[in-house]
């Protein structure tokens, strides 16, 4: 179905190749993709597949060798403020506290003392770490770290979140806590989300939509609709379906590869 | 649900969060022992000393307790009243305004260049090799130099001392200008900071623990070398003293001498550490 608007994000034949010692690396070959305002979309696949390379494009941390990449029909040429990064390493800045590190955005873009500090406060309290306020990174948890990672980039008025496989880090418990959460703050303030993931769940629990992507070289081979009924039940026949079709994809590369 | 207050994450294991700092309930014995362990030793090297000195009309090295007269004679006089008696200030005031005066310089040119040379690649190309290949020449060695280029006196002991001070603070200023994780050049510029406010906002903070510790080196160096950059004609200070006391045989003024370098190179260190502890609370290994 042809979509009339301009999408928020769009590849277009996206592909970029590594020149690595004389070695050409093809990490991603005529990449298509175009992001809805206000969808969740999981880019899933085995490593190499190309995902966190298009993740990276899409920040503008990387350009593509052919095709391009576009954020509201405009070509991406570098990093900015709409569109904000989640590591899975985290990135904060350890000189600053939790506060401050929320408020580097608004302070990189010349805001007033008084707006940053009511910013900054307003995502605190986002994401829930009041108590935390004038901590710095190396005192919290990799959950707390991961939510100050999330609050700086949406503090930042971002449009667009790329998240780079952000829970990996963290324990299972933490993980789904934090996947509410996300999902909590997706569906009140309409971001657009492209989020890298191995973890199959994690992709059907989060996205409207997720792309699977395969290695060797890295492209996307198909895109999943994903029609449960929000909040997901993980533990669902029909989530289970979906967990069933996905990791049947996944796993025909593996053989594929294997073969 | 108006926040996404977390209340079982906030108290996982690690919410060692709060600055906790107990020391109640300890007793003063434990806390006093680290002082008397530290005490015992010099205690021990003071009795071994005195034993060895001591009714020896002919020894060269006086006994401690003569070595306490002279502090003393130094300090505040009333005990040989010679020429050296009330001096002590008149050298400690010369040789700290030259350790902190050459500290000062150093610090001034070494930290602009380290930041440029760890940053910039063609400043790096052109500047990195000469100052590699300076850099293993012995203070002592530019001795001569120094006193043919800025004459006898005070300014070649300047000089010297700032030599001391410059390549540690540099070392490890361009050390740290490029151990910066290059995962915080990418968050900085996807929040909108780049160019030249990167190198405020992010390389100057990041790399500063390790600019710390160059300047640490670099103030003792400045003290190790005070001695030798007041060998080069210098009235006053604590090496000229000491120089000075050599040549006369007054082996209880060069001990004294040599003491007073060793508690003032102690107390500048522990100020330095001081404002470290405040200025990196941020890092786990300094604050």
């Amino acid at each position: 179905m042809a979509e009339a608007t301009t999408p928020i994000l769009e590849m277009k034949n996206a592909g970029k190749i590594y020149a690595q010692g004389g070695r050409r690396i093809e990490a991603l070959r005529d990449a298509n993709l175009r992001v809805k305002k206000g969808e969740f979309i999981c880019l899933i696949g085995a490593s190499g597949c190309g995902k966190s390379t298009l993740l990276r494009m899409a920040a503008g941390f990387e350009s593509a060798t052919s095709g391009e990449a576009l954020m509201w029909g405009v070509p991406i040429a570098s990093p900015g403020p709409s569109r904000g990064m989640v590591f899975q390493d985290y990135g904060l800045f350890p000189w600053l506290s939790v506060r401050d590190n929320i408020g580097f955005g608004p302070k990189s873009r010349g805001r007033t003392k008084a707006e940053i500090r009511e910013t900054s406060d307003r995502f605190i309290e986002l994401v829930g770490l009041q108590n935390f306020a004038d901590v710095y990174p190396h005192q919290l948890s990799g959950g707390m770290k991961q939510r100050v990672a999330i609050a700086r980039v949406l503090a930042n008025d971002a449009e667009v979140v790329l998240m780079d496989e952000p829970f990996g880090a963290l324990d299972a418990m933490t993980r789904e806590r934090l996947q509410d959460e996300l999902v909590d703050i997706w569906s009140r303030t309409g971001l657009t989300v492209l989020f890298v993931t191995h973890a199959i769940e994690e992709a059907i629990f989060l996205a409207d939509r997720v792309v699977v992507m395969s290695p060797g070289p890295g492209r996307i081979d198909n895109e999943y609709v994903i029609d449960l009924t929000r909040p997901r039940d993980i533990a669902s026949n029909a989530f289970n379906e979906w967990r069933r079709l996905l990791s049947s994809k996944l796993h025909s590369h593996h053989a594929r590869k294997a073969g | 649900m108006s926040t996404i207050a977390s209340d079982s994450d906030s108290s996982t294991p690690k919410a060692s969060t709060e600055p906790v700092r107990r020391n109640l309930g300890e007793g003063a014995l434990p806390r006093l022992q680290p002082v008397l362990f530290a005490i015992a030793f010099p205690l021990a090297l003071l009795t071994i000393w005195h034993f060895a000195t001591v009714n020896r009309p002919a020894s060269l090295i006086p006994p401690p307790y003569d070595v306490w007269q002279e502090l003393k004679d130094l300090a505040v006089g009333g005990v040989n009243d010679d020429a050296y008696s009330r001096t002590l200030h008149v050298h400690l005031l010369a040789s700290i305004g030259r350790v902190y005066g050459g500290f000062a310089l150093a610090l001034a040119v070494a930290l602009p260049l380290g930041l440029l040379i760890g940053r910039v690649p063609l400043i790096r190309q052109l500047i990195d090799p000469t100052i590699q290949i300076l850099r293993p020449v012995p203070v002592t060695a530019w001795l001569p130099l120094a006193m043919i280029i800025f004459g006898l006196g005070p300014r070649s002991a300047f000089f010297l001392v700032f030599l001391g001070a410059f390549y540690p603070i540099l070392v490890n200023t361009i050390f740290g200008v490029r151990s910066v994780e290059p995962r915080l050049f990418e968050a900085a510029s996807m929040l909108g900071c780049t160019g030249a406010a990167q190198f405020f906002r992010v390389v100057l903070p990041a790399a500063l623990p390790s600019i710390f510790t160059g300047m640490r080196l670099g103030l003792g160096f400045a003290w190790v070398v005070i001695v030798v950059g007041e060998m080069t004609g210098v009235q006053t200070g604590l090496g000229a003293i000491i120089m000075e006391a050599r040549q006369l045989s007054r082996t209880e003024i060069v001990i004294s001498g040599m003491i007073v370098i060793g508690i003032f190179g102690f107390l500048s260190d522990q100020l330095v550490m001081l404002i470290g502890k405040r200025l990196l609370k941020w890092s786990p290994a300094h604050g």
